[in-house]
């Protein structure tokens, strides 16, 4: 096997799976907090492509020209918008479920999906969308005597980067600040988070704030390296970022990122070295295997029943 | 929440339709294809045609007095949902006839839905052989077939490309599959064995994985059985990755949407494609053609097939004074009929007797030219 080709294949499995773990990010805290799969988090994601399209127009209408500037304002007013979205939908569809049965949110969400999906469909057209490509030009170099490139685009970098820091700055939130510990206190006992004082419906808003701006990462750095977008791309990737949340254990921050790199470098390998046809048989064979055996995935808590 | 929303469209569409068409009697048409989701500019296209062409049959005096009504039946290029508008449109709007639907995914079971009604059916656009290869004597079809489009890809590739080592990848679909199926049928005849025959998921975007694979065994020429969709980020994928070989596919990128999936013009440009004579060329056509685009609308792709397809089945029932779906079908099966694409007859199985297909090349400036 060329070390080439597996270094390149390496790579291609990582950018995808950082893409995942980000939108896996959204299941995994909701579904830590409240106990319930937000089926309309792959929208979440889809219309953040539209927003970051939007942002780009605005910003080029207005002639700004300074590329890494555009890009950075154009994260941050996507992240703020897509956040605007994700706290919408908690207030408007799930808040007012709470404490109904477990099924009634999950049907909600199945429901959003689809008025999302409609949504977006009616007032953008069913049309792919475009955007130009902003950052042209790959890092490459060559591995051995093998004249072949690995190569790597500066978006694809910036996935890369992007995608670790945004998990690590996180990582530091829910650990070591107030609303961390908050965030804590309510998944592991809402009632006596509640009894000592924290605002419970404040922090699962704010959590369903987090999932979103998450999303709306991955959704920029997506629509800057594929370059296009249709209303329908939120349900194939949320399928597969809730496959790598439950591989990695639901309910679990680094799981999420570490079930979205397996399973992006899965795929990649198989459809690489074995067969591009069986690469979701196989991607999903490996969530089975690993649920058989570790039943709350790779870093998942095991369930503990509350009395 | 969707079936509401289609409900509400269909609605919409009917108070349309209700207050172009006159009083007194009328002649149902349905029109089905993916009128949404991803694949909904070639509905478009479908539709836009035969608008256009019973706006215009209607201005003429219609057929014999009777003016057309259009229905549309919306399948999103999704085999469950074409049984259902088959069945809609058989069941509650009574069509004489059905021009659709596009993808051959959706067109071969609804087809089942047809033959049973005893309705004509006529796609413009369903390429996959198997279409008029099941024995129903009432389906034609207005374009050419897979195995006369992939041969004619495999022929550009080994003859003009002069490709050695060939990849040859779609999309697990009927359509997608079923022509690179045809294309490697043709290489093997040509003495040639692809390195590479692996499909793709619909519905994704990143294709790094399979474009690596292209690189380490050596493509030199790839060709790609798919749509716009998948085609798009694809072509993309190969540039970004350094890998400058030739990616050839068929009619199913006949869009400008191919232009947009691949993230614009240089990432489209060299993508060659085989597709039907350019049917805005053929002199028959240019008054139409005027129209069209007047109406703001570019008509590329199918918009002419299915011009032409409305127009073919109006002869039809003119002809025979019959709405009966195998009396009007074995008049055409018999008789050539001349269209806004010149004239077009049709063997027993329903396929056309003589199709054209010849070579594209996408351009620097996102648009297509027949290759000299």
């Amino acid at each position: 096997m060329e070390l080439a080709i597996l270094a390149q294949q390496t790579l291609n499995g990582l950018i995808l799976g950082a893409t995942y773990g980000l939108i896996a990010i959204g299941y995994t805290m909701v579904y830590g907090i409240i106990g319930m799969i937000n089926f309309a988090h792959g929208e979440i994601y889809m219309v953040s492509a539209y927003v970051t399209a939007i942002f780009l127009a605005v910003l080029h209408y207005f002639g700004l020209a300074n590329v890494p500037l555009m890009l950075l304002a154009v994260l941050l007013a996507t992240m703020f918008v897509t956040a605007l979205y994700g706290w919408f939908l908690e207030r408007i569809a799930y808040r007012p479920l709470r404490g109904s049965t477990r099924l009634a949110p999950l049907i909600t969400a199945i429901g959003l999906s689809l008025i999302l999906q409609n949504y977006v469909r009616l007032s953008q057209g069913a049309r792919s969308q475009g955007i130009p490509s902003l950052l042209q030009g790959s890092f490459a170099i060559t591995l051995g005597n093998d004249e072949r490139l690995v190569q790597i685009t500066y978006v694809q970098t910036l996935i890369i980067i992007v995608a670790f820091l945004s998990m690590a700055i996180l990582t530091v939130i829910m650990h070591h600040t107030s609303l961390g510990r908050a965030c804590r206190a309510t998944e592991q006992d809402r009632i006596m988070a509640s009894l000592l004082g924290i605002d419970t419906d404040r922090i699962i808003a704010t959590v369903f704030v987090i999932g979103a701006a998450m999303a709306a990462i991955a959704g920029v750095l997506v629509t800057l390296n594929y370059g296009s977008f249709d209303f329908h791309i939120g349900f194939v990737t949320g399928i597969k970022a809730f496959t790598a949340a439950v591989l990695g254990g639901i309910g679990s921050l680094p799981g999420a990122m570490l079930g979205g790199l397996v399973l992006g470098l899965s795929e990649s390998f198989f459809s690489g070295f074995v067969n591009a046809d069986y690469k979701d048989v196989f991607a999903f064979s490996l969530l089975v295997l690993v649920l058989i055996f570790r039943p709350s995935g790779f870093l998942g808590h095991p369930q503990v029943v509350k009395v | 929440m969707k079936k509401i929303f289609q409900q509400g469209m269909f609605w919409i569409v009917m108070v349309l339709m209700t207050s172009t068409a006159q009083a007194g009697q009328t002649i149902a048409i349905g029109v089905a294809g993916p009128l949404t989701g991803a694949y909904a500019a070639f509905g478009e296209q479908l539709w836009r045609g035969a608008q256009q062409a019973a706006q215009d049959i209607n201005a003429a005096g219609g057929i014999d007095g009777k003016k057309i009504e259009l229905f549309s039946g919306d399948d999103a290029c999704d085999p469950k949902q074409a049984m259902a508008v088959a069945n809609q449109l058989v069941d509650r709007h009574r069509v004489l006839a059905v021009i659709g639907h596009f993808c051959s995914s959706s067109t071969i079971p609804a087809s089942e839905v047809y033959a049973e009604a005893g309705i004509l059916q006529i796609t413009p656009a369903s390429t996959n052989p198997m279409v008029t290869e099941r024995g129903i004597t009432t389906l034609l079809r207005t374009c050419g077939r897979d195995n006369q489009q992939g041969s004619a890809g495999a022929d550009f590739i080994v003859k003009t490309l002069q490709a050695k080592t060939i990849a040859v990848l779609h999309d697990k679909d009927t359509y997608g599959q079923g022509l690179a199926d045809a294309m490697r049928t043709q290489l093997h005849r040509l003495g040639l064995q692809e390195v590479l025959y692996e499909g793709l998921t619909r519905g994704e975007k990143d294709f790094n994985a399979l474009v690596t694979k292209l690189k380490s065994v050596n493509a030199d020429a790839v060709y790609f059985g798919g749509l716009h969709n998948e085609a798009g980020p694809l072509v993309r994928q190969m540039k970004e990755q350094g890998l400058k070989v030739p990616l050839v596919s068929g009619d199913g990128i006949v869009s400008e949407e191919f232009v947009i999936a691949a993230g614009g013009p240089t990432y489209a440009e060299g993508v060659y494609m085989t597709f039907g004579r350019d049917p805005r060329k053929i002199k028959e056509g240019t008054n139409v053609v005027e129209r069209l685009r007047q109406s703001g609308y570019e008509p590329e792709g199918y918009t002419l097939y299915s011009y032409a397809t409305m127009q073919i089945i109006a002869a039809a029932i003119a002809a025979t004074q019959s709405t009966d779906g195998a009396t009007l079908a074995r008049w055409l099966h018999a008789h050539e009929v001349p269209t806004v694409m010149g004239v077009k007859g049709w063997d027993t199985k329903g396929d056309l007797k003589i199709s054209d297909y010849v070579m594209y090349r996408w351009d620097d400036k996102g648009r297509y030219a027949e290759v000299p």
